[in-house]
């Protein structure tokens, strides 16, 4: 401190901002920053094996990238359970959220439920589902089997694998969204229905000008976490499938493990991490600019 | 003089390790700290028991300290194994598939035992082990595992449902023409067509390329090379097998699709299926949970008998200091101790891994009594070792890949063989 005014207007602002955001720049540039330069560094090497270090490579991992079916079935198979996983959570969500917004009996109750796979563990998830799916005495196979459908391998067929993973996903996802609808539906001013039921608007009118509007922002941050989610969920699929049949059902991350963890190939591996820190970092560039502009913010 | 042999080898080893610096007589005295990583793959109390090795050992030894760490299935495993050892603090000892040898080695992750058997007592123990064990145990001519969770496939069959098909139920198939037959009688349909019982089932999640060498090894078929340089997928005699197994399928008498190994355990409590093969590590699971009579069989032949072997050894990691991998060393030896082997095979239905342990009184007595778990021993002199090559997970992943695609019905046999065929040769080129 030199002078009294210094304490309102400091000599140096930018030099004190930058300290004052050292500390989370610091967390942020070690543990985010340093690891994609690290990835993308490695991504041009060789895999180290026992005696032999990397050596640089240039372009070859992705080149094999390229050549690997597997890689282009798993962005397929991602795109799809992207496709199916980012709306039906979201309607879901926001179905679930306007119902048990209403004053309804045993509405706690209902949340409580709605909310209940958001704090499961994905495993433990998975190996309920497991059993669900299990061919012949399964739950789905005993209520299609009491319907007078016949038995059916979910998980064991190709045609069926992704969808039965991403059924999976889209229960885990569904509860952890609702709140945050709920919460923005909670936040709306209660003027605004009297408003509309005093001017004679439906319901349907009531949801499509008004409520869904105010809920913009809402959707667009729940959209950003779904495409990640998209991209970042493969814990059931160690449980469910192992990315199988055939690698019907293998996802991006899934197959990222597999090369990093099961085939050691660090190498081909950092190159599959920089596809994926792309992908993900041009969703989230795109809704934050593109669709920003669209959101009606109060 | 002194009549405390304990305190007397205290005071020795801090004697020598005095010359060393007042820092080596400080770590002297602390005991040698083993830590051990251990998957589980079966049901059963198996930490439990672990961990009662783990107490008894150290009860002996006092001068060590083991810490058993119970890290997941065996892939979770040797992925914790192989992520500290590239870190620079690897377990000092774990226990991983037999079949992860190759990769160990080439990722200069473990030392052979070779290196600490020095007296001829310890030679003995290394060659006590059955030898259908060891042929996944050694490779140019050094010993890099020790046998101890080890398995074989065997096949179990529900006597109740044999007797409700009108065949004897302590008869089972022991040919390919047998099973067939058998399995067609077994299986079930209800009223509108839908199958409720399926005559076999063999699990194709996972690991299928295990599983299926319970058909290749009988069809009179080798995988891979001994020194896992070479396979041979396209083998005439392979596709023949897969053939085999599809066509079960297409008769009907077999599950459709890709068949979940976790659930196969219970689809056999549950009567869904009649004949099914599984790990002899689910002995003690089935005996406990199936609420009939069952019976344990060798794998039906069909050109010879045979299964293959499985489970996991003891390996040694090299990163550890020598202290610690003598001690590792010396538990590896403690623990597979005829009457421990015999201890572990009764509590686990793991086969025991050397002669010596079936022929403790307690596992003898354990064997009249329950004569099914004598199957897979009696299995040994024609079993084959499981199936691994150098790049072992990649090269396992294209067969599986093709076995998953044909029993799917996506490639026809012949053609998913040789698909991975070409994958798996180019894979390993390297490594010739």
């Amino acid at each position: 401190m030199r002078g009294s005014p210094s304490a309102h207007r400091p000599s140096h602002p930018a030099g004190q901002a930058w300290l004052l955001l050292m500390p989370a720049l610091l967390v942020l540039m070690a543990f985010t920053h340093w690891p994609v330069i690290g990835t993308l560094w490695h991504s041009f090497q060789s895999t180290p094996k026992g005696g032999r270090p990397a050596v640089w490579v240039g372009l070859e991992n992705y080149q094999v990238m390229v050549d690997d079916p597997v890689f282009w079935k798993a962005l397929a198979n991602n795109l799809w359970f992207a496709g199916a996983t980012i709306p039906l959570s979201i309607g879901l969500a926001l179905a679930m959220a306007l119902w048990v917004n209403e004053r309804i009996a045993g509405r706690t109750f209902l949340r409580m439920a709605y909310f209940t796979p958001t704090v499961l563990p994905m495993i433990a998830v998975a190996n309920i589902w497991l059993f669900f799916y299990t061919p012949q005495y399964g739950l789905l196979e005993q209520v299609s089997s009491a319907l007078g459908f016949g038995s059916h391998n979910w998980l064991g067929s190709p045609s069926t694998a992704l969808g039965a993973v991403t059924l999976v996903a889209v229960w885990k996802e569904a509860g952890f969204f609702m709140i945050f609808y709920l919460a923005a539906l909670q936040s709306l001013n209660p003027s605004l229905r009297e408003a509309a039921a005093i001017e004679g608007a439906s319901r349907w009118y009531f949801f499509r000008r008004v409520q869904w509007p105010l809920l913009m922002p809402t959707t667009l941050f729940v959209l950003i976490n779904c495409v990640i989610n998209a991209f970042r969920m493969v814990d059931h699929l160690f449980v469910l499938t192992r990315g199988g049949p055939d690698n019907a059902s293998t996802l991006l991350l899934y197959h990222l493990y597999e090369v990093g963890f099961n085939f050691w190939d660090t190498g081909y591996a950092s190159a599959l991490t920089m596809v994926i820190i792309v992908v993900l970092v041009g969703a989230t560039l795109l809704q934050f600019f593109v669709l920003d502009r669209r959101v009606h913010y109060r | 003089m002194r009549r405390n042999t304990f305190v007397q080898t205290l005071a020795a080893t801090a004697l020598l390790t005095g010359i060393a610096g007042f820092s080596g007589f400080a770590q002297a005295q602390a005991p040698v700290d083993l830590q051990f990583y251990y998957p589980v793959a079966v049901g059963g109390p198996i930490a439990k028991t672990i961990d009662g090795f783990a107490e008894g050992f150290m009860k002996e030894n006092p001068g060590i300290k083991v810490t058993p760490i119970y890290a997941g299935t065996y892939q979770e495993t040797i992925v914790k194994a192989l992520t500290a050892h590239k870190s620079g603090t690897p377990p000092v000892t774990s226990v991983l598939l037999s079949t992860d040898m190759f990769t160990l080695i080439d990722e200069d992750a473990i030392a052979p035992f070779d290196n600490f058997a020095k007296t001829p007592e310890d030679k003995a123990w290394m060659a006590s082990f059955y030898k259908a064990f060891m042929a996944n145990s050694q490779t140019g001519g050094k010993t890099w595992g020790i046998p101890f969770q080890r398995s074989t496939v065997v096949m179990y069959w529900n006597k109740e449902l044999f007797k409700e098909a009108g065949l004897d139920p302590n008869k089972a198939p022991t040919t390919w023409a047998e099973l067939k037959d058998a399995a067609t009688k077994l299986t079930k349909k209800d009223a509108s067509g839908k199958t409720t019982q399926y005559g076999i089932q063999i699990p194709s999640s996972g690991f299928p390329y295990w599983l299926f060498q319970t058909l290749t090894t009988p069809n009179d078929a080798i995988l891979a090379n001994d020194a896992g340089t070479q396979v041979k997928f396209d083998d005439p005699k392979v596709i023949e097998a897969l053939q085999f197994w599809v066509d079960l399928g297409k008769a009907g008498i077999h599950p459709p699709g890709v068949v979940e190994w976790g659930t196969t355990p219970k689809d056999f409590f549950e009567k869904k299926a009649a004949i099914i093969y599984t790990t002899t590590g689910n002995l003690t699971n089935i005996k406990a949970n199936a609420k009939f009579d069952f019976g344990v069989g060798m794998i039906p032949g069909n050109k010879r008998k045979g299964s293959p072997t499985g489970g996991g050894n003891f390996y040694i990691f090299k990163k550890s200091t020598p202290a610690q991998q003598e001690a590792a060393f010396k538990f590896a030896k403690w623990v597979t101790q005829p009457e421990r082997a015999a201890q572990w095979s009764m509590e686990t239905g793991y086969v025991a891994v050397s002669q010596a342990a079936y022929e403790t009184p307690a596992l003898k007595k354990y064997g009249q009594d329950f004569p099914a778990a004598l199957v897979a021993r009696d299995q040994l002199p024609v079993s084959v070792a499981e199936f691994s090559t150098h790049d072992n997970q990649r090269v396992t992943k294209a067969l599986n890949d093709g076995l998953q695609a044909a029993l799917t019905g996506t490639k026809t046999p012949a053609q998913a063989m040789q698909d991975a065929q070409k994958e798996a040769d180019r894979i390993l080129r390297a490594y010739k």
